[in-house]
């Protein structure tokens, strides 16, 4: 039996949400701090700190933006979009010189797929933050 | 800086703990169901990883 579709429900307020989704962007579990769950908060900045810092610790590289076929574009553009989704992490280790080249090994390939999935679970702290805000979400 | 070598195993098990985290603390409403999410998920990510262990070892003859 198809399920019965939920009404769509209409976007709140940018003044509601647009501080706790920017602050969770850019510190990871900024975004549940500034609303007041810390617990949680605690829970997402130290995960994807610890994350993003293995990945560091692990020699990964970070993605640039390149173009070409559909699958080069797909890697390279969407990786970069997941490094840059790491916020204040991505941008002080970019700012502090760290440049590592993509070298062969499964250590350094870990390290890459770590700095990526890191930015990419802060996307979903993000989205919680947002449903949080939006008053979907407790 | 220092540098952490990790076997694949190590670099799973840290990678599938630090997504588990966050899946459980996103995922879930009540905090209980958050624990147990987070746990499942886990408990998936193990079962993965042994799972496509063996099939390469077998795999490979």
């Amino acid at each position: 039996m198809a399920k019965p579709k939920r009404p769509k429900q209409p976007l709140p307020p940018l003044k509601v949400w647009a501080g706790p989704v920017a602050l969770g962007w850019l510190i990871p579990g900024g975004g549940h701090l500034l609303l007041k769950r810390y617990g949680r908060a605690s829970l997402l900045g130290a995960s994807i700190t610890l994350m993003f810092l293995c990945g560091l610790l692990m020699r990964g590289s970070f993605f640039e933006p390149q173009t070409g076929d559909l699958l080069t574009t797909l890697i390279y553009v969407g990786g970069f979009i997941g490094n840059l989704a790491s916020g204040i992490l991505y941008l002080i280790a970019t700012w502090l010189g760290y440049s590592q080249p993509d070298l062969a090994g499964h250590v350094h390939d870990y390290g890459t797929k770590f700095l990526v999935g890191a930015g990419l679970l802060n996307i979903l702290a993000m989205v919680d933050a947002f449903d949080i805000a939006a008053g979907r979400k407790a | 800086m220092p540098r952490m070598t990790l076997s694949h195993f190590e670099a799973a098990f840290l990678f599938a703990l630090f997504t588990s985290v966050v899946l459980g603390v996103v995922s879930k409403r009540g905090d209980r169901e958050r624990l147990q999410y987070g746990l499942y998920v886990f408990g998936c990510f193990i079962a993965a990883l042994f799972g496509l262990g063996w099939l390469m070892y077998f795999g490979h003859g």
